[in-house]
């Protein structure tokens, strides 16, 4: 692109629209010179004669989108940013309202236009943060910190409101309070595995296993030792962290991919083993009739069992499916936000700090006294702790487990999760589990075409943001209220 | 006499089948600036990293205030008051300063770590102006200051430098080989000082041994060393 820009720059002393206007012109003859053929004569089967037929629309409006893609694109290397923003938002609202002949055309104009946009924002923000890092002396870095801090902080508890007012809202029936019961599952796994690879950076690609542990757990408790949820959630949850340090134990003193590929093992081990082990697990059947969440107590049922009060009778409300799933939105919120805030304290504790110093230098923290394998062990087994709760609440919610649900998928779904949100970053990682799960949702529509579209953007967040949404990592220690320090030591 | 702080008798080490120590003897007394200097490969870093437990020394003894301390692990050594500035100063680049001297007071006492830190900012005023910087943005001279006042941190009796000066401006190495020279004055910190640069370390030390091929093939006092003209054409030509 940027040899692009150079050759273009001095050739052209045409003003920059009317320069994009050539660019975009000559990339559609090109467009046409290529669709002409291979789009636009098509081989029809007329009663055993082969015709061939001509697909003049398809073939125009192809070179319709590439000439307007390539018109954003090129304002966009011209620094017109906005209009290149327009060309992008004109694609996209053509994509969808349009009656475009062809299902792929529509899907083509709605990308052009959503990477327009994206990549006009990722410029622009590049181009802030250069100026920012040309003109950023101590004493604004500390107020572009503070700054920084306030906004996180800012955009932590609007999305915190917001998940809190979602079942109020009236558009939320219960596929709504699905997909965010779900959003929240993975948002809770991914902080979990946040504390594995984003802190103490270790590479588990068998995370799903403790969720596993943590949800066989409790369907066997609760099934067969008649165990409530919460008397079971604390078992699945220590069952899962000795596993997690059963695992961790031999495996620890390996590195990076070594350790990659025996945690990936581990993973395909629990699941085959749950495949396999018919008496224990049901195998592929998995376990039926888990006993659901009740409201402490009270079930969600339209009709109460004998001598049991439900749920809308005691408040006295009529019965809706959607009660049940409202509440278990709330309790996976609830539990999400303790892992959330269970990490926020620990980084700035001892054991936390050791481990991302863990994941910035193994040989300068054995020099500084600190034993790698026991802070190791402890952050593997947090982590497997937290998706053996997770994995309690999956089960009651499902009220079926089988091993279909722990495949390497889950545990790919949930690393995804976790680097696109930038390792570390717990705002991140809540952005990056809406945007991987309820994108995923959103595109259903598109059918084959989803895992496209999924497939896309994760490259384009590679492309872009190669170290994660929000890649920033907070200082667990900041001294304030010392600036005249700063200011005698900048005088000086 | 009295007993040394830090003895270490025929000390022997190897990486696979290359032995990179054949037996090197090092006292080591309390206050005292010791410096080993010697060519690359000398095997200068691998005695220090070998009395530290990794590589695990193959024989020999590392007796450290009367208690041996041969083989134990090296996170368990640096608790016992022996801290060390690793070679290549092995910072942490994304935290910050005050993290970074946070990570080397892991091993002590959390009451007086306000006190340790208003030491190392005196010690080093420029740490004081970056406290709130990332490790990775300082400059090379900064992060060597940061490496010291980390290991300094956990309040020990014995200092250990792996090649302070190592990438660094002329300046800066005598700006930070003053400093240690005044953790030793002031504090009476006992150093053991690794050093490629053999004209500064034998200027700041008290006493030196010079290490080839494995082995110690000289000692004496900073003064003879540099007297010496075995020790002036191997070690000192280039002129200073």
């Amino acid at each position: 692109m940027a040899v692009a820009n150079s050759v273009v720059a001095p050739a052209a002393p045409l003003p920059p629209v009317l320069a994009a206007l050539k660019d975009a012109v000559l990339v559609a003859l090109v467009a046409m010179a290529l669709t002409g053929p291979i789009v636009g004569l098509q081989t029809v089967d007329a009663g055993g004669r082969l015709t061939v037929d001509m697909r003049f629309t398809e073939v125009a409006l192809g070179i319709v989108i590439v000439f307007f893609g390539r018109f954003g694109l090129a304002l966009g290397e011209r620094g017109l940013a906005l209009p290149a923003y327009g060309v992008g938002a004109l694609l996209m609202v053509a994509g969808f309202l349009l009656p475009w002949p062809a299902e792929l055309l529509k899907v083509l104009a709605v990308a052009a236009g959503i990477a327009l946009v994206v990549r006009g924002i990722a410029g622009q923000l590049k181009e802030r943060r250069t100026q920012a890092v040309l003109r950023a002396p101590d004493e604004e870095d500390a107020k572009a910190e503070r700054l920084r801090r306030l906004v996180t902080r800012g955009l932590g508890f609007a999305m915190l409101a917001a998940a809190v007012l979602l079942p109020m809202m009236p558009f939320a029936n219960s596929y709504i309070m699905d997909t965010a019961i779900r959003v929240m599952t993975y948002m809770m796994l991914a902080w979990g595995l946040n504390i594995v690879v984003g802190l103490a950076g270790l590479l588990d690609l068998g995370y799903v296993a403790f969720y596993a542990v943590g949800a066989y757990t409790y369907s066997i408790l609760s099934k067969d030792f008649g165990f409530g949820f919460w008397g079971a959630l604390p078992i699945a949850g220590a069952l899962a962290a000795s596993f997690g340090i059963l695992l961790g134990f031999p495996v620890l003193r390996l590195r990076g991919d070594y350790l990659a590929i025996v945690t990936l093992g581990f993973g395909e081990i629990i699941r085959i083993v749950l495949l396999n082990w018919t008496s224990f697990s049901g195998g592929p059947n998995g376990i039926g009739s888990i006993p659901r969440l009740t409201f402490f107590g009270y079930p969600f049922a339209r009709r109460a069992p004998e001598g049991e009060v439900t749920f809308h009778q005691l408040f006295g409300l009529d019965f809706s499916p959607l009660h049940r799933a409202v509440f278990f939105f709330y309790l996976i919120l609830v539990l999400a936000l303790v892992v959330n805030f269970f990490t926020i304290r620990i980084r700035r504790l001892p054991v936390g700090r050791a481990w991302e110093a863990l994941r910035e230098d193994e040989i300068a923290c054995r020099a500084l006294g600190i034993n790698p394998t026991n802070t190791k062990l402890t952050a593997f087994a947090i982590g497997a702790m937290f998706a053996g709760f997770a994995g309690s609440f999956f089960a009651t919610t499902q009220s079926f487990v089988s091993p279909e649900s722990f495949t390497f998928l889950e545990s790919a779904m949930i690393l995804a999760i976790v680097v696109l949100g930038g390792m570390g970053s717990q705002l991140g990682v809540a952005l990056a589990a809406i945007l991987i799960i309820g994108l995923t949702e959103a595109f259903r529509g598109l059918a084959e075409y989803r895992m496209l579209v999924f497939g896309l953007g994760m490259v384009m967040i590679m492309v872009w943001r190669p170290r994660g949404l929000l890649a920033h990592r907070d200082p667990t220690v900041l001294l304030h209220g010392r600036k005249s320090v700063l200011k005698k030591g900048a005088a000086a | 006499m009295t007993a040394p702080m830090l003895k270490i008798e025929g000390l022997r080490a190897s990486y696979g089948a290359i032995e990179a120590l054949k037996g090197v003897d090092v006292e080591i007394h309390e206050g005292e600036i010791v410096t080993l200097i010697g060519a690359n490969g000398a095997g200068k870093s691998t005695l220090l990293m070998s009395m530290c437990g990794k590589p695990k020394p193959s024989a020999g003894r590392v007796i450290f205030e009367g208690r041996d301390i041969t083989g134990m692990t090296t996170h368990h050594i640096m608790r016992l008051g022996i801290a060390q500035s690793p070679e290549g100063r092995r910072i942490f680049p994304r935290m910050t300063v005050l993290e970074n001297l946070r990570m080397g007071a892991v091993v002590t006492d959390p009451a007086h770590f306000d006190q340790d830190l208003e030491r190392a900012f005196t010690m080093f005023p420029r740490l004081k102006e970056r406290q709130n910087q990332r490790g990775g943005t300082l400059s090379g001279g900064e992060q060597q200051m940061l490496a010291i006042a980390r290991a300094l941190m956990s309040r020990p009796r014995l200092l250990l430098l792996d090649e302070p000066s190592l990438g660094l401006a002329p300046i800066i190495v005598r700006q930070i080989f003053q400093v240690i020279r005044e953790i030793n004055a002031e504090q009476g910190m006992t150093v053991f000082l690794v050093e490629q640069n053999a004209f500064h370390a034998l200027k700041l030390a008290h006493r030196a041994y010079v290490l080839a091929g494995g082995k110690v093939q000289m000692s004496g006092t900073s003064a003879e060393l540099l007297g010496n003209e075995e020790v002036r054409a191997a070690y000192l030509e280039g002129g200073h």
